[in-house]
């Protein structure tokens, strides 16, 4: 870490790899800069501008140098393949998050340029958490990511968007914290900050008596922290409140783009101290990813509500994810990349449908924005919206040959493979699980009366052009996976491969 | 014609979706063309089809998921080509006999048309996940159709019967993953074909697992006791057309499922297990059987007579000789093609009086002559009688089994004997003796939309039950093909002498 001033050239720093981030950052600033100039701008001109400058960024990932010993700045920003990858993913799952913006109706947040400046800082944060192995960048990547997060969320502007975002907020400090003594233990087994050169040191200590009592403060504190962000259990009680204040589109970009960026920096971390054959680490990753699904799903059974619904869902999907953890294997890193970019483009449409028929007057339930009444007996209101989201439903339960049945299935042989037969079978049983409350949602828009509250109005209250192209797109991708499941699949191979984990 | 069988599966799809289009008041038309065209088109492939040949004959292969060695991979054998004719004919059939005034009919024949196709494309996929593909999509029609057009509980009935078989299915999926790893293990390539599987030797430790794993989708599904509680309630909530395809085809998918993956894929499991399955079976024979006498609901009476016959059908295909299982699956043609039709029958009368208790008839033969003397037909197929389609394949089953187990074959040949004690009381209490309800004796008999679905169904059953060779020949080629190939996997002696393949001809 500490490199003599006099032998500091360009090479060693290699500029380059900061580019994707600073084009975030810069995109940024250049948003708020036309506010000053001129104000009253319409939203339209932003998400554009903010799509613009993320196609920008997504050039300058995809023309990065990578390979497992790519480094730069100092050694700290490292460019192997899973960093390139899943900058990408983050990148193209933002590209389609924000048209969401350009509703008919008029949004409190989008109104202000700032919702936009965030959207691209927060965006920077994540690229830096997942394309660095010191744990003081990873730092500093997860709270610039998260303090836009929080604030993204209470722009919204309604009473549980401040209760969800200050939510959001204490329990995202208290990771913090978690992640920042983890991180202060494993500096004091090890002298280091940076991941490779604490594998090495970990290595050579293994033998000494009570080094394990460290690890397990710094490997339990680390997991502690990583079970927040990704809403493990018992650290996930925040994330259906939380889905529920933050706007739809909010939500569904929440329930993959962090969550995959906290995933790289868990195979970063906890990979290595399977590697180093710390095995409770393995076996305490199981036990979370085992019970974070079973208890998601039997909380998801009793909502009420389709948007906490998805909420435990997706919950649940990541402890499904989860697995590919633990097994550490090549396949099940594949797994993890495939399973979430399979699972955006189904969340997508799903948060966008109901983003869709959001509507802030017509109230179908005291409580609650998106009681299943609202879309009971749709099949005969409004066919095509019905079919679509029934789609989502299927393709989300794991219903072949529907998107996230491929990421299931390669999940599931991976664990197969690794041994854990007895897990593969907990999966399977878990999405049989899960079938039942997105069947649920199905049985009420297919084989329900529609209510007297039920028109076309109510469904496709919000809807303008580019929604529409957005979900047409999903539907697509979500639709024709089998036949581009293959390149994906060469692709993000490819891509870690070209990854050192552990050692 | 090289891509028939890709042709047989994707033409329903395609017209289904077209489907959405065509106006309101054509559906129905629609629908019977399309099916008739479809069934045609089985026919055809019938018609080209080479009886000689044994193996797998106009078969597709195309790679899909070459990383992970998916492939669409079809073929087409004496096993699966009758059941996808059934499949075919079965779907046209309860296409005519919907009724008219049937509500949202467009959406009624878009659901039949993709659920043709996903029947026909379990039945002719190589390629284990794209089996399982069609296999858990063939839920989702079902699903709506039940659910949509159902009794007055139709969806908890509906969400019943898909969560049951999908959670089987799901285990049943982890299995067919191991066996990739397997194959995977053994010779370092990816692969998912059924054919490449046959050559694949296992321990009889993972061969144990993996049919346990089996097990769990195919049994949910045939379905076999004690997995068999959904499908009362399904039954019991579906509309006839529903339960017409349910027990005609979905039911043969579980059975199916063990001839093209347990037997030859996991010989030696498979004969360690037979006692435990016969015992299963046994039990589902007679136990259904006794609790089809004790109903009072005529669709409960056929709905467990057809359960019990699944039963018979289990004992053919673990009999393990060219009796057994070419006649349980010819069983599963007559199966269908007799359960189909009295389904159908029930339905008839529920359409006119609105229930379906025995008590409440009584005196339809004199009522409804022509009505009475078709149900009568198809009753005598169901129970068995000499010269009716049902008879052929139980008298073979029951051959089989013979030179398994004489005590287990007395015990199912006992069943022939309730079967008939409780389809006679059927027949007996709605068809014979006073007319019970006024409103009864002015009933009309069959329309010619009924009678146009139910004439074929009759001539078949008299047809294949006088003259059955031209279809038992193809099947008994490839069930000789499939014994001798088990035969020839197996790894104990044991096994070998378990699996007798029978050197004469079947009569």
């Amino acid at each position: 870490m500490f490199i003599d001033p006099k032998s500091i050239t360009m090479d060693v720093l290699n500029l380059s790899t900061l580019m994707p981030m600073l084009i975030a950052i810069a995109g940024g600033l250049v948003i708020l800069t036309i506010d000053l100039v001129k104000e009253n701008i319409h939203k339209s001109l932003y998400v554009m501008l903010t799509i613009l400058i993320l196609l920008v960024d997504l050039g300058a990932t995809l023309g990065l140098n990578f390979g497992p010993e790519e480094k730069g700045f100092f050694g700290i920003m490292l460019m192997d393949g899973i960093a390139i990858l899943s900058q990408v993913i983050i990148l193209v799952a933002s590209v389609l998050f924000i048209p969401l913006a350009l509703t008919s109706k008029r949004f409190h947040e989008y109104s202000y340029p700032e919702f936009f400046a965030l959207f691209l800082f927060m965006i920077a944060g994540f690229q830096f958490m997942v394309s660095s192995d010191n744990l003081i960048l990873i730092f500093i990547g997860i709270e610039t990511a998260s303090l836009s997060l929080y604030t993204l969320i209470a722009l919204h502007n309604r009473h549980n968007s401040f209760e969800a975002a200050v939510k959001y907020f204490t329990m995202g400090a208290l990771a913090a914290g978690f992640f920042s003594m983890g991180a202060a233990v494993l500096y004091g087994v090890s002298g280091s900050l940076e991941l490779h050169q604490i594998a090495v040191a970990i290595q050579s200590r293994i033998a000494e008596p009570g080094i394990m009592v460290l690890l397990l403060g710094g490997a339990g504190l680390l997991l502690a922290a990583f079970a927040f962000k990704l809403s493990l259990f018992p650290f996930h009680t925040w994330a259906p409140d939380v889905y529920e204040g933050a706007s739809a589109p909010l939500a569904g970009y929440m329930s993959v783009v962090p969550k995959l960026a906290a995933f790289v920096v868990s195979m970063r971390i906890f990979e290595m101290f399977i590697e180093l054959q710390v095995t409770w680490v393995q076996d305490m990753v199981i036990a979370l990813a085992v019970i974070t699904m079973t208890i998601a799903n039997l909380m998801a059974l009793v909502q009420e509500d389709v948007k906490r619904m998805l909420a435990y869902s997706s919950i649940s999907h990541a402890g499904f994810v989860m697995v590919a953890i633990a097994l550490a294997t090549d396949k099940a890193n594949a797994g993890v990349f495939l399973y979430y970019s399979l699972f955006m483009f189904t969340n997508l449409g799903a948060f966008a449908m109901l983003w869709v028929s959001r509507h802030k007057h017509r109230i179908h339930h005291a409580r609650y924005d998106h009681p299943y009444e609202k879309f009971s007996g749709m099949i005969k209101v409004m066919p095509m919206a019905a079919v679509v989201m029934g789609l989502f439903m299927l393709s989300l339960a794991g219903v072949p040959p529907f998107s996230v049945f491929w990421g299931k299935i390669y999940l599931m042989s991976a664990t197969v493979d690794a041994g854990y037969i007895w897990l593969a079978i907990v999966m399977g049983l878990n999405s049989a699980i899960a079938a039942y409350y997105y069947l649920k949602l199905i049985v009420y828009m297919f084989l329900k009366e529609p209510t007297g509250l039920a028109t076309q109005e109510t469904v496709y209250y919000n809807v303008t052009k580019p929604l529409l192209t957005i979900l047409g797109f999903a539907v697509f991708v979500t639709v024709a996976s089998i036949f581009y499941v293959n390149p994906l699949i060469e692709y993000i191979n490819v891509m870690v491969k070209a990854t050192n984990f552990g050692i | 014609m090289d891509h028939i069988l890709s042709i047989l599966i994707f033409f329903p799809a395609l017209a289904g979706i077209l489907g959405f289009v065509v106006d309101k008041n054509s559906a129905k038309a629609y629908g019977i063309a399309v099916a008739t065209i479809e069934l045609l088109l089985s026919l055809w492939l019938w018609a080209i089809y080479d009886s000689s040949n044994s193996g797998m004959q106009f078969t597709e292969m195309a790679p899909l998921i070459k990383e992970f060695g998916i492939s669409y991979n079809l073929g087409v054998d004496g096993i699966s080509l009758f059941i996808v004719i059934m499949a075919t004919l079965m779907t046209l059939i309860g296409i005519i006999s919907l009724r008219d005034d049937t509500k949202s009919m467009k959406n009624m024949i878009v659901s039949l048309l993709f659920l043709e196709m996903t029947m026909v494309g379990v039945f002719l996929s190589l390629d284990a996940i794209i089996f399982y593909l069609f296999w858990e999509l063939s839920l989702v029609p079902m699903l709506y159709i039940i659910g949509a057009w159902g009794g007055p509980t139709r969806v908890y009935a509906a969400v019943k019967f898909f969560l049951y078989t999908f959670a089987g299915s799901l285990i049943m999926l982890v299995g067919l993953l191991a066996m990739a790893y397997f194959y995977n293990l053994e010779t370092g390539v990816w692969s998912f074909s059924i054919l490449d599987w046959y050559k694949l030797q296992l321990t009889s430790d993972q061969q144990f697992w993996l049919f346990l794993a089996f097990f769990a989708g195919f049994a949910i599904k045939v379905p076999m006791f004690p997995f068999h509680t959904w499908l009362p309630h399904a039954h019991g909530q579906a509309p006839t057309i529903g339960s017409v395809i349910l027990a005609a085809v979905l039911l043969k998918m579980g059975t199916y499922g063990f001839v093209r993956f347990s037997l030859p894929i996991l010989p030696d499991a498979s004969v360690d297990f037979t006692p435990f399955i016969m015992v299963l079976a046994l039990i589902m024979v007679v136990y259904t059987a006794m609790i089809a006498f004790a109903q009072k609901d005529m669709k409960q009476v056929i709905a467990y007579s057809s359960v019990s016959h699944m039963g018979i059908i289990m004992l053919g295909v673990f009999a393990m000789n060219a009796e057994g299982l070419g006649g349980s699956i010819f069983l599963m043609l007559s199966h269908g093609i007799v359960s189909g039709a009295l389904f159908l029958l029930v339905g008839v009368i529920y359409e006119r009086t609105g229930t379906k208790v025995m008590d409440e008839f009584g005196g339809l033969a004199s009522v409804m002559p022509v009505y009475a003397t078709i149900f009568g037909v198809m009753l005598m197929a169901s129970v068995g009688l000499p010269l009716t389609i049902g008879f052929v394949g139980e008298f073979l089953v029951l051959l089989g089994f013979y030179k398994v187990s004489v005590i287990g074959t007395i015990i199912a040949g006992s069943t022939i004997i309730m079967g008939s004690v409780y389809m006679l009381a059927l027949f007996k209490k709605s068809f014979f003796g006073p007319v019970r309800h006024e409103k009864n004796l002015s009933l009309k008999d069959l329309d010619g939309r009924e009678l146009t679905a139910l004439i074929p169904l009759v001539m078949i059953v008299v047809w294949l039950g006088v003259y059955p060779k031209p279809v038992l020949g193809p099947i008994d080629n490839s069930v000789k093909a499939l014994l001798v190939q088990m035969e020839n996997k197996a790894q104990f002696d044991s096994t070998r002498e378990a699996i007798i393949v029978s050197k004469k001809e079947v009569k």
